[in-house]
């Protein structure tokens, strides 16, 4: 056994360059499948990361009967007396923090140009709208007492080609199925970096909010950010009574999942192809091998060496090419998805709606990843020598001797 | 004793639609302790015969006896588990396995056969004293001359102490005073330890150090 390897390694070494090249291409497919798996990875986190700190919480606290996708304004939807539930609900170890939000719907309108938005009602001093404090590009940020300035996305005010300062009219759907209208002073911009999220999303300050939506001392949910993301579900048990719904962040971020299944799936496929590739390089290799060695071959059939032996002459020399190329391409894959862990590639507003996704991607790679992947690299690898080294032990030994005289 | 028996073999080759008679109808057979030299013009069918006696080959027709064994029939693995530590070869060009040493080539064999490490260094080492390579052990075979490749050929293919050794034209490839050497080697070795030799050759320095001498013509023994 030991022997095979050493005859595989001193084989490997004959022919350097070939071995080098061959172990590159294995190497160059493995890290590009590593920095495709942490890139994908990176997204799909950061994707729930922002869905948790802009849109869902980790938890959602909401009436029995609203209906988030018809943004309801009915008083019997909406929670009442919410900074006490939010008080309540804070009061818990577990919680960081707990805040009541108003969502509805409504056009801003700046000279001839308008554009349907989100409004959502704010407390400006929660821990849980820094976000958006932090994310100020421009203008001052809300206080909770302004009544007549808003905050707005800077997508949507480069849009509209509006800056801090200007003044808009906000349409608002009411809770009486009404449209209310009041102009506002545009007090800042904020970018969350996330441009499928600021293009259509304007901030009032939470009482201004209830005031114009008509929803006198109500909120849409109580949003729930936790010290422990993992505490979620035992927390959202606790929380159920039955006039409330408690929804987890992976309720309200089912399309993420979809997403993330798809792309898992659609990552080996890319697996296939792209190792089915290097494979290709190691077939030649090997069968470039069994055909100078074909005198080799014979002189140790002749010794007696079965052709299971011989075979597996050639199932160590592609295991050794796949241990040296799986460990060039995992070195580099990590060096390169290292880098973008720690500086992010930028890739603008991608268009997707639906779903988070940041400006700037960072990869994410795991332990879990890397091993799956090189297994898979290593059994594929290996696969790719059945054909050489079949070829290798069905020489007859005389014609093999003959080969090469 | 008789190492291995012909009865009646014959060989044909078809290639495409030709078809060459190599043997034609031999029988003999190889007593235990010969020194044997197989001779004929080329194309006679020496390289044939010795293939079929060394279970390398099968034959079209006849039967091949290997201690006393059918071999006629068997298939690749059975033949190959017949050639090992039976059946040595040394063959005209120097078969040494490239990327091994003098000393890992003679080992190779002892490792085909299960011997233990101390074993097959004893062997290994007794073997090099006896051909002469003690000094070139941990040469690659391009770093050894054509002489010293062929004698750790021999030693090779002596190390699992087989029953007989088949050598085609050992020294076909050598000068004069290397082919001797060769064979002094050889007729030493078979004198001292009784394993038989059986060589195929054209060259009547090396036929007169033949005890018996089998002389092939047109696939027949003449
Ligand atoms: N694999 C083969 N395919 C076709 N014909 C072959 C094959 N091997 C040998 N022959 C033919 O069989 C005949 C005997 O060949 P063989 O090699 O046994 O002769 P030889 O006595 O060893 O000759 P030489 O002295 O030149 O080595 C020749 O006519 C040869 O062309
Ligand atoms: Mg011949």
């Amino acid at each position: 056994m030991i022997q095979l390897y050493k005859m595989a390694w001193r084989d490997l070494g004959r022919n350097r360059r070939r071995t080098f090249f061959s172990m590159l291409a294995l190497a160059f497919g493995v890290a590009l499948l590593v920095f495709m798996d942490s890139f994908i990875a990176g997204e799909m986190r950061d994707a729930l990361q922002l869905a948790i700190k802009l849109q869902s919480g980790h938890l959602q606290v909401r009436t029995a009967t609203y209906n988030e996708d018809k943004t309801s304004l009915k008083w019997e939807d909406l929670i009442e007396n919410p900074d006490a539930v939010a008080a309540r609900i804070a009061a818990r170890p577990e919680v960081q923090v707990a805040t009541p939000r108003l969502y509805a719907t409504g056009i801003v309108v700046a000279g001839d140009t308008s554009a349907g938005v989100r409004v959502v009602g704010i407390d400006p001093d929660s821990a849980a709208s820094a976000p958006f404090s932090e994310g100020m590009t421009s203008g001052s940020y809300l206080t909770a007492d302004d009544r007549g300035g808003l905050l707005m996305g800077r997508t949507l005010a480069d849009k509209l080609k509006l800056s801090s300062g200007d003044k808009v009219n906000l349409l608002v759907n009411t809770s009486n199925g009404d449209v209310d209208q009041q102009p506002f002073v545009i007090r800042g911009l904020f970018s969350t970096g996330t441009p499928g999220y600021d293009q259509n999303t304007i901030f009032l300050p939470l009482s201004k909010a209830q005031a114009i939506a008509r929803a006198d001392n109500r909120a849409s949910i109580i949003l729930i950010l936790l010290k422990d993301q993992d505490q979620t579900d035992a927390l959202a048990a606790a929380l159920q009574e039955p006039a409330y719904q408690i929804k987890t962040y992976n309720q309200m971020n089912p399309l993420l999942n979809e997403f993330e299944q798809y792309a898992n799936a659609m990552m080996y496929v890319f697996y296939l192809i792209v190792l089915g590739i290097t494979a290709t390089v190691i077939v030649n290799t090997l069968v470039m091998s069994v055909f100078e060695r074909t005198r080799e071959i014979g002189i140790l059939s002749a010794m007696g060496m079965r052709g299971g032996r011989i075979m597996a002459m050639f199932f160590a020399e592609s295991s050794l090419l796949a241990v040296g190329g799986i460990t060039m391409g995992v070195a580099l894959g990590s060096l390169i998805s290292a880098f973008v862990q720690r500086y992010g590639i930028f890739i603008g507003d991608f268009g997707v709606t639906g779903i988070f996704i940041g400006e700037r991607i960072y990869t994410y790679l795991t332990l879990k990843d890397i091993i799956t992947l090189a297994i898979m690299a290593f059994v594929i690898t290996l696969l790719s020598a059945i054909y050489p080294a079949m070829v290798a032990a069905r020489l007859e030994p005389v014609e093999a001797l003959h080969g090469g005289k | 004793m008789e190492v291995t028996r012909v009865e009646n073999v014959t060989r044909v080759f078809t290639i495409g639609k030709v078809e060459t008679q190599a043997l034609r109808g031999i029988s003999l057979s190889i007593e235990e302790g010969e020194f044997t030299a197989l001779v004929g013009p080329s194309g006679s069918g020496k390289t044939t015969l010795l293939q079929l006696l060394g279970c390398l080959d099968q034959p079209t027709g006849g039967q091949v006896f290997v201690k006393g064994q059918d071999v006629s029939r068997l298939n690749r693995n059975q033949r190959a588990d017949m050639r090992r530590g039976t059946i040595g070869f040394v063959f005209q060009f120097f078969a040494l396995i490239p990327t091994l040493t003098a000393y890992e080539n003679i080992e190779m064999p002892l490792l085909l056969n299960k011997h233990t490490p101390t074993e097959r260094r004893d062997r290994v080492m007794q073997l090099l004293e006896a051909v002469d390579l003690a000094d070139r052990a941990h040469h690659r075979p391009d770093q050894m001359s054509g002489g010293e490749q062929q004698r750790a050929a021999v030693a090779r293919a002596l190390a699992p102490h087989p029953a007989i050794v088949l050598a085609d034209e050992p020294t076909a490839n050598l000068d004069t005073a290397n082919g001797e050497q060769v064979m002094d080697i050889m007729t030493r070795l078979n004198q001292e330890t009784g394993v038989t030799f059986v060589f195929a050759t054209h060259d009547p320095r090396v036929i007169k150090y033949a005890r018996r001498v089998i002389t092939l013509r047109d696939g027949i023994v003449a």
